[in-house]
């Protein structure tokens, strides 16, 4: 780990109209880290990826990335410093090829369309989904458009990455296959990933740390084997869903 | 990019239409030239309001504004002052850029979209027609007349001429505007505007600007579509304020691309050849028949529109496309 974090969450909230659905959540992710965020639906996860990627603003309390300040920045401003995300309900380019949905994010970092699709190109052949390249994104399965959720996220070269339930519905050889491909591309290229996932043995496979949530409040932050030996988490979260 | 098998199949076809479409003025009369004006209009306009609804996604349906500005402003100023329309041209744009930028600052900084930002565009389009009928300068309700040059003294410059000049000029018109939406569509733009009319949200999480994304593609627009006005202007040698700027006028200019195919290259082009002679060949035939039937056109238009709706609704020419194996 590094002495400063990568990214620096402190005091967000955020409030919908008298509901809090992110409540005083504070935590660091170390550059080269892979963070998974879990807890039961409307715990408040997906509202705490839209305040870190500037779809919301929060509440109070802020965001840092590498001691840059992303809270108050638009999502395309936030993209730019190295933030890439995907949406846990796709939203594909539909009526763009696969390969021109990764060249798009492909052109934040590079000038020019040639150079943009060679590196698109390349981000298609590391996930093995070069086979879809002239396939129009609206016409991919649902895991398919999962994956090119990530497969566009990573070719915008991000230094973090957010990923929204990337496996929810695949099956689980796909499940492994997302897994083996996440941990190369944390591995070699250094790129620090949160994720959010409902898929405990991804969770266990990949993560260092697990943030959980609950009612929008952080009830437990640790190892996969702390986080679900806790007694609170099994209670509100395990307990309910994960054992059901 | 262009697949390779399909570009030499493009090029031979660009030259068959092309070629016949530049020796034609040596057998034409002067009806079939200015159909063929209108039609090359239409082509060029369609294209300009392809590249806001069919590319990026922006819904205007008040286009007629940027035309009447690119008509009226370099008219006036020849009238008036005695500038050349050449020059005029460059103002008209000028003028129909600053309303664009008008129009989109307030629409896309407010975050006004889809069918609200169309209300808007047409709220300006029928507030400046509104203004025109009350302006001296311009000739207001009454309208603008240029005087008609005697043949002997016409000058290129100050755009004087018959059909077989202004077939030429909207001829350029129409082959630059395709030209510049192909080199668009396979640019830097042409990916950020496709993926915002996709999914604005999943564009901005890709770094893209939206509000600069949307504001190019509107003045982009506007420019091209004030160039066409000038056409209007110094062919047709009136104006009016009822006609310039009617809403009828912004819809009539957006059923080309519609009809031909919404985002695509050649859609603009293949609409209007087949509604600007349609539309025309009915009034012909109406008027021939003797009947009196002012409205004929327009509900040949919505009927033709509902047809190609519920049959083809991406539009005829991917339909087209596919069965000439370019795409």
């Amino acid at each position: 780990m590094t002495a400063s974090p990568l990214l620096e969450v402190a005091g967000l909230s955020k409030q919908f109209r008298g509901l809090l659905a992110v409540d005083d959540i504070g935590f660091t992710v170390a550059e080269g880290e892979i963070f998974a965020v879990i807890g039961p639906n409307g715990a408040g996860k997906t509202t705490l990826f839209n305040l870190i990627a500037g779809v919301h603003a929060p509440s109070s309390g802020s965001v840092h990335l590498a001691g840059a300040r992303l809270d108050r920045l638009r999502p395309d401003q936030i993209a730019a410093l190295g933030v890439g995300r995907t949406f846990q309900i796709v939203r594909p380019f539909a009526s763009m090829t696969v390969l021109d949905n990764l060249i798009t994010g492909s052109l934040m970092r590079n000038r020019s369309v040639r150079e943009a699709r060679r590196r698109a190109e390349a981000v298609l052949e590391r996930l093995n989904f070069t086979n879809q390249a002239a396939r129009r994104a609206g016409e991919l399965t649902l895991p398919d458009r999962k994956r090119l959720e990530v497969a566009r996220a990573l070719a915008t070269e991000p230094r973090l990455l957010l990923l929204d339930e990337v496996m929810a519905g695949l099956r689980p050889t796909e499940v492994d296959g997302m897994v083996a491909t996440l941990r190369a591309i944390n591995r070699e290229q250094g790129t620090t990933i949160v994720l959010i996932e409902h898929v405990m043995r991804a969770v266990v496979a990949l993560a260092g740390r697990v943030l959980v949530l609950h009612h929008g409040a952080r009830i437990a932050l640790g190892t996969p084997g702390e986080v679900m030996a806790d007694p609170e988490v099994v209670r509100s979260y395990l307990g309910t869903e994960a054992l059901a | 990019m262009i697949d390779q098998p399909v570009l030499p199949r493009i090029l031979l076809l660009a030259c068959c239409v092309l070629v016949p479409l530049l020796l034609l003025p040596i057998f034409a009369g002067r009806y079939l030239l200015t159909v063929l004006i209108l039609m090359f209009q239409f082509a060029f306009v369609g294209q300009a309001w392809n590249l806001m609804m069919g590319y990026a996604g922006q819904l205007s349906l008040g286009h007629a504004l940027y035309v009447g500005l690119g008509a009226y402003v370099p008219a006036v100023l020849w009238l008036q002052f005695g500038i050349s329309p050449l020059l005029g041209l460059f103002a008209g744009m000028a003028v129909a850029m600053l309303m664009a930028a008008v129009i989109g600052g307030l629409g896309f900084r407010f975050g006004i979209e889809g069918v609200y930002f169309a209300l808007l565009t047409i709220a300006f389009a029928e507030v400046t027609r509104v203004a025109f009928d009350h302006i001296a300068l311009t000739g207001g309700a009454g309208g603008l007349f240029l005087p008609v040059p005697a043949e002997e003294n016409a000058a290129w410059w100050r755009l004087d001429g018959g059909p077989v000049f202004f077939y030429y000029i909207t001829l350029g018109l129409a082959a630059a505007g395709t030209g510049i939406v192909a080199a668009i569509r396979h640019n830097r733009l042409g990916y950020i505007w496709r993926a915002m009319r996709d999914d604005p949200q999943a564009a901005q999480a890709l770094g893209i600007n939206l509000f600069r994304a949307r504001m190019l593609v509107i003045l982009l627009s506007a420019a091209m579509a004030s160039m066409a006005g000038v056409v209007n202007a110094f062919y047709y040698r009136n104006l009016f304020p009822s006609q310039s700027f009617d809403m009828a006028r912004s819809l009539e200019l957006i059923l080309a691309p519609i009809v031909g195919g919404l985002g695509t290259i050649m859609g603009p082009l293949v609409g209007a050849a087949l509604l600007t002679p349609a539309g025309e060949a009915l009034s012909a035939f109406v008027q021939a028949a003797g009947l009196d039937a002012p409205g004929v056109k327009a509900v040949a238009y919505g009927a033709l529109l509902m047809v190609i709706i519920y049959f083809k609704p991406d539009g005829i020419w991917p339909w087209v496309a596919r069965r000439l194996g370019l795409s």
